[in-house]
């Protein structure tokens, strides 16, 4: 296996006041080298919260409660401060979604990206600042020289996610997880960063995680795709596989309400009702309330379970026996 | 930029206007001063005398004009009580008042952000709610009964700190300081700290919830993403950030500062302006009032213009919009 990151039960809970919110219940997917992996859902379903507990940035009152997560096959959670810290936008990066607030506003670019290096090995600012300008440069940023000097006020919302991905790369970290880069900027600019994305980790061997509500962005942009619904992966595979057959009957309603080319002229559909709230949720099938194919037997929790050939799906009742 | 500067002038320029006439028409407003510098028994014709000396027989419009006519050269007239000009008499007493505000305030910097900094990084233990429980006490007790408590416990109960007076000084460039000598240091700190109690709850205040409101930012978080350590994050990312609103306060508060010295010079016999002008109010010395509330505002005025300088060059955002403004 040349997985460079395996997620396996992540279990990450807030203790707060009002009870146990279960923002991530039971998340396993792995990623290879040079690979993309879309982790897919709808807002409020974990997919941040997935992000932050690779990070080890997942602050009080949640914790992470079960799991493990293995970087190049060693399991990080239980690693000393220091040492997570070290591997933190080092070994893993991570780009957020609003470019707008991610850079330190009374910092200059330099700094920012100068530390970033600095705080993984010793290195005089003058070398520092030259990959620094380098990586600019790599994303697409003209006259870098000038730009390493300006505040992040004097860059638009799509230079800052530019150089948020500049810095990113810094490290040549093993895996980067993009936490919607794009949902914040608007739409040609969105197919500008994706397209270079995909290209920077192919060429470097990074592997991305790129999460996205949106399932039409994971399908031109990623080899894999893990979708997420209440806090668990519900299904798990290949891209062509999943949104050519998806197995699950919340995967199967995210697909028909995607507006797409071959099913042009015929109306789109929402599928109804509402995400459950993640505090104090029971067992069961969480998504039982709106499926369409819901059995007495739902009302355990389903596992996750392989489905033929590299393929996992949470379902008792997997969408291949309908007539889907 | 220049255009700015000039308006800032010009703004300033009218407030001191504005300013020396209600500060004019206040004082004026006050008691006869004659009758209190001449002998009760003196006769009319001498009570005329002394009335036409001071100007006070001319109409009050024309007392005014005489008076912004001298003033703008920097003549307040002479002071009533001790016969020498009211501005080198307020002047004389200034340093004493500065060191004192500079002193408070740097009391209330070098305790007050530290502690807010605590109090914002961990609001819920117990140290937090401790600093919290703190502030609120400094905000809420009156400076003067403080001040009373003070000398009570640390001069006479304890005997360790004088409480009047500012003790041995030595010549700093031809002005008299306190904090040089050991002496003087001690008779400084306990008026000082009173000075400063109010600002240092503010501060901590303002520095908890600029730490508070700063940790939730997604430019902390990415900070923390890059791998920095925490006291990077806090004291680069963070400290920068919140510095901003610290220093506007602490620059505008510290015209407040002097003024509130009143109080604190009185309760500790410190002999600055503020204990100079309740003096001169008791004995209606009009020149050193007005003189007083011009010189102050004229700080005050002066430390906005300061404060606004300073603020440019901690935000970026400022110093280069004004910059490019300046251009067109
Ligand atoms: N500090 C917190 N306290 C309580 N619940 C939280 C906290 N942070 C996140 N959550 C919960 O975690 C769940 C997942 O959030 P998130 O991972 O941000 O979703 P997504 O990124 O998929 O939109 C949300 O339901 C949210 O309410
Ligand atoms: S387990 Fe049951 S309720 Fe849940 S998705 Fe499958 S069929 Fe629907
Ligand atoms: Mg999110």
């Amino acid at each position: 296996m040349n997985a460079v990151l395996q997620v396996e039960n992540l279990r990450t809970h807030f203790f707060t006041k009002a009870g146990v919110v279960k923002a991530v219940d039971d998340v396993s997917f792995s990623v290879e080298r040079g690979k993309i992996l879309g982790l897919v859902g709808e807002s409020g379903s974990g997919k941040s919260m997935t992000g932050y507990s690779i990070m080890g940035l997942i602050d009080a009152p949640g914790k992470i409660v079960d799991g493990r997560i293995l970087l190049n096959g060693e399991n990080i959670i239980g690693l000393k401060h220091e040492q997570w810290r070290g591997l933190r936008g080092n070994r893993v990066a991570m780009i957020f979604q609003d470019p707008m607030m991610t850079l330190n506003p009374v910092l200059r670019i330099d700094t920012q990206m100068i530390e970033a290096i600095q705080a993984h090995e010793k290195i005089s600012s003058v070398n520092a600042r030259e990959r620094c300008r380098a990586a600019l440069v790599r994303v697409g940023i003209a006259s870098a020289d000038e730009r390493l000097n300006s505040y992040p006020h004097q860059f638009s919302g799509g230079m800052r996610q530019r150089v948020a991905i500049a810095i990113a790369l810094l490290n040549k970290p093993d895996v980067i997880i993009a936490d919607e880069p794009t949902t914040a900027l608007d739409v040609t600019i969105q197919g500008q960063i994706l397209f270079e994305m995909q290209a920077l980790c192919r060429d470097s061997g990074t592997a991305l995680i790129w999460i996205t509500h949106d399932l039409s962005v994971v399908a031109g942009l990623a080899d894999h795709i893990a979708v997420m619904y209440a806090g668990k992966v519900v299904e798990y595979g290949s891209v062509a596989k999943v949104l050519d057959a998806p197995l699950h009957p919340y995967t199967q309603g995210l697909l028909a309400s995607v507006p797409s080319r071959n099913r042009r002229g015929q109306p789109l559909k929402q599928i109804p009702g509402m995400t459950p709230s993640l505090l104090e949720i029971g067992s069961g099938c969480a998504f039982r309330e709106r499926c369409p194919y819901r059995m007495p037997d739902c009302e355990a929790t389903p596992p996750l379970s392989p489905h033929a050939a590299h393929r996992q799906v949470r379902c008792f009742h997997p969408v291949t026996g309908h007539s889907a | 930029m220049l255009s700015y500067t000039l308006r800032r002038l010009f703004q300033s320029g009218f407030v001191l206007l504005m300013m020396s006439f209600l500060v004019f028409v206040g004082v004026y407003a006050i008691g006869n001063p004659v009758e209190l510098l001449i002998n009760p028994q003196a006769d009319d014709a001498e009570r005329l005398r002394a009335t036409i000396a001071m100007g006070l027989d001319k109409p009050f419009y024309a007392q005014y004009l005489a008076f912004l006519g001298t003033a703008s050269t920097g003549d307040f007239g002479r002071s009533f009580v001790f016969n020498v000009p009211a501005l080198s008499l307020i002047l004389q007493k200034l340093p004493a008042t500065i060191e004192l505000a500079l002193f408070a305030t740097m009391i209330a910097v070098v305790v007050g952000i530290p502690l807010g900094l605590i109090a914002g990084l961990k609001p819920d233990s117990f140290v937090g709610r401790a600093i919290m429980a703190l502030s609120i006490i400094g905000f809420s007790l009156p400076t003067f009964w403080v001040g009373l408590v003070l000398i009570m416990f640390f001069s006479v109960h304890l005997g360790w700190l004088p409480s009047n007076g500012r003790g041995d000084t030595v010549d700093v460039l031809g002005i008299p300081v306190s904090f040089l000598t050991w002496d003087g240091l001690t008779h400084l700190f306990m008026p000082a700290f009173n000075l400063a109690l109010f600002k240092l709850s503010l501060l901590i205040r303002l520095t908890r919830s600029g730490t508070r409101e700063a940790l939730l930012q997604d430019y902390v978080k990415f900070a923390r993403a890059k791998g920095l350590s925490n006291t990077r994050v806090i004291g680069v990312h963070v400290l920068k950030n919140i510095m901003i609103p610290i220093v506007t306060v602490i620059g505008l508060e510290f015209g407040s500062v002097i003024a509130f010295a009143i109080v604190t010079e009185t309760i500790f016999a410190w002999p600055g302006t503020g204990k100079l002008l309740i003096d001169s109010i008791n004995q209606l010395d009009r020149p050193v009032i007005v003189a007083y509330l011009l010189v102050i505002v004229s700080l005050f005025i002066f430390i906005n213009f300061l404060v606004d300088v300073v603020y440019s060059v901690l935000d970026p955002r400022v110093r280069l919009g004004a910059q490019s403004g300046g251009g067109h």
